[in-house]
């Protein structure tokens, strides 16, 4: 950092342009950013460092209800740890972590690179009917989200099970989705992948609309069929971006909480019990802060790859870094 | 395909050159796209404006065929309702006013400054953008009920506060950049200080910016629910939107046409939102500002 000032050419890009030169008052001027940043820094401090501090300490010492009340909190190394990965139940619960972003971000990949494909395909009309349809349900608060669906999936008069039953699956006549867990899990991901589509269609279109139409072109006249062209100029043109937004849904469905939350708590028979879940119920309903701590810290070291990916095209975005 | 050779080939004139028949599966299918991202908001309107009597029938009507406004009603009326919404507003514009101020002071520290760290300054504010706020519950909570901040709106506004600033910094500093220094600059030679030279005019082109920046923190903090749903536990009184909303059952009951008009409501503003963001981001105020 001492260096930096004196060594030559900076990048362009981000540098501000050299300040109009204030000689007179050079002492009191160099305290000025300082001063700007200084709201931003403390609150940083202390609503995410001291947090995030607080919680791997946490997961050190002996942390129930009576600390929680009283204090005093003993430290006991990598207790707490060896607790949660002796748990066979953490081990169902990072499987069914692993399986549900899986699924997931498969689901949202494929349906949204579909979707943004028909959408360069669509007239005016039709692209601009379909686009305002996907920011409508990308505006969607979760919350809104989660309780339509429940009505949708209701079982005496959502309209769900009367398509169902209209279509001749009787058996989902007054059909309880929600007191199943394979169900509740299905449909989950169904409001999940319905909720996140729209941002990566949109963007991989936005893509889309910048590869020069020569290149299909020319892999036409080369005899290239629709896969062929897809998987030969599309995908190779847009990789940047397919990785942004597979990243960004990775991590976006690994922790996602609300949405199980509020329709399930995470059962029933914790069936939709993801890693952040089930930190939560563990800290909040069973009074054990300690490993409710180590279960989150184990859940960000395990997302810090996707973190760490991300971190670093941003980092390349901005050349400087 | 003789679009190439004209040399007016706009971007998509490919694929518009087929037959119309073999558009039919397309166009099929982008009616099925829009139907199905569509129908769960369209059925909570419709759900909303619907007699009870057409809520609960075994054959469920797609048009809302006997409008009424009772549902609309029976939620206003609810205990609490104006309470929640006020909570909601209150943290909601506090936070989002308070970051809007702290980002700007930031931006233009990182924008239009020369300093030692700034790269490092940086640096934090993208690794802030990406922090894990779901594993953050547990201290958060701790840490609330041991200042004897538990069940207070002025915690949540501070953790919204912070959940919104590090994007809030990035984009104000995007926004900032786009307008020409020299402005600045113009108006210190013409005898402005640089405080001066900043509000009369940076700031004034700088307002999209600020109101695009703004509204898409409103958005966050508007539906947050996890840190709502962990922070504000005994004082009922003390609830956000969001939270009273996911209890429908305790409020509403099996009364689906109320809960239908509490959600429509509650979504009502985000959507206004979303209709300002689209005509105002786009807008861009220094286009002419600087000729040559």
């Amino acid at each position: 950092m001492l260096t930096a000032r004196s060594a030559a050419p900076r990048p362009a890009v981000v540098e501000p342009p050299p300040a109009v030169p204030r000689p007179r008052r050079r002492r009191l001027g160099a305290v000025w950013p300082y001063l700007l940043i200084a709201p931003t820094v403390l609150g940083a401090a202390f609503l995410l460092v001291y947090p995030l501090v607080r919680n791997t300490v946490m997961s050190f010492q002996h942390f129930g209800l009576g600390e929680l009340i009283r204090g005093g909190a003993t430290w006991v190394g990598f207790a707490n740890y060896r607790t949660v990965l002796d748990d066979p139940e953490f081990w169902t619960v990072v499987r069914r972590t692993l399986w549900w972003t899986g699924l997931n971000v498969v689901l949202i990949m494929v349906l949204g690179t579909l979707v943004a494909l028909m959408l360069n395909r669509l007239g005016r009309r039709m692209r601009l009917a379909v686009m305002s349809g996907l920011v409508l349900t990308w505006a969607t608060p979760v919350i809104a989200a989660t309780t339509i669906f429940q009505w949708l999936f209701q079982s005496r008069f959502g309209v769900v099970n009367w398509t169902l039953v209209k279509l001749g699956f009787d058996s989902y006549r007054d059909y309880t989705w929600f007191a199943h867990g394979g169900s509740t899990f299905a449909i989950l991901v169904v409001l999940v992948v319905w909720q996140s589509v729209p941002f990566a269609a949109l963007t991989l279109y936005g893509g889309l609309t910048t590869i020069p139409v020569e290149l299909y072109e020319s892999a036409r006249i080369d005899g290239a069929g629709a896969w062929q062209s897809f998987r030969l100029v599309t995908f190779p043109m847009l990789r940047p971006l397919f990785a942004l937004v597979t990243s960004l849904e990775v991590i976006w469905c690994f922790k996602a909480f609300t949405q199980i939350w509020v329709i399930s708590e995470g059962g029933p028979n914790g069936a939709t019990t993801t890693l952040p879940v089930y930190a939560f119920q563990i800290a909040q309903s069973l009074h054990k802060y300690d490993l409710g701590a180590a279960v989150s810290t184990l859940t960000v070291l395990i997302l810090l790859a996707a973190l760490v990916f991300n971190l670093r095209r941003m980092f390349r975005q901005e050349g400087a870094l | 395909m003789t679009a190439l050779s004209t040399g007016k080939a706009p971007l998509r004139a490919l694929p518009r050159r087929r037959p119309r028949l073999s558009r039919l599966p397309l166009n099929l299918a982008a009616l099925f796209t829009l139907a199905v991202s569509v129908f769960p908001v369209y059925w909570m309107v419709v759900t909303a404006f619907k007699p009870a009597a057409d809520i609960q029938s075994d054959t469920p009507s797609f048009l809302p065929l006997h409008p009424t406004m009772a549902h609309f009603g029976t939620a206003v009326h609810s205990p609490g309702f104006g309470t929640f919404w006020r909570n909601s507003l209150t943290v909601t514009l506090s936070a989002v006013l308070m970051s809007l101020v702290v980002a700007l002071l930031s931006a233009f520290a990182v924008g239009r400054m020369r300093w030692r760290g700034r790269r490092a300054f940086i640096l934090m504010v993208f690794v802030a953008q990406m922090a894990p706020w779901e594993a953050l519950l547990i201290p958060m909570y701790v840490i609330a009920r041991d200042t004897d901040m538990l069940d207070r709106l002025s915690m949540l506004t501070l953790v919204y506060f912070m959940t919104t600033l590090p994007f809030t910094i990035v984009t104000l500093r995007g926004f900032l950049a786009a307008i020409p220094v020299e402005l600045e600059e113009a108006a210190q030679v013409d005898g402005c200080t640089r405080p001066q030279a900043f509000r009369r005019v940076t700031f004034p082109l700088l307002a999209p910016g600020l109101l695009s920046t703004s509204l898409f923190g409103f958005i966050t903090a508007w539906n947050e629910f996890a840190f709502a749903n962990t922070l504000i536990i005994k004082n009922q009184d003390a609830r956000t939107l969001p939270v009273w909303l996911s209890s429908f059952s305790n409020v509403f009951g099996t009364d689906w046409g109320a809960t239908m008009a509490a959600s429509s409501m509650f979504m009502l503003p985000v959507l206004v939102v979303f209709l300002v963001l689209q005509n105002r981001v786009t807008s861009g105020m220094t286009a002419g500002a600087v000729k040559g």
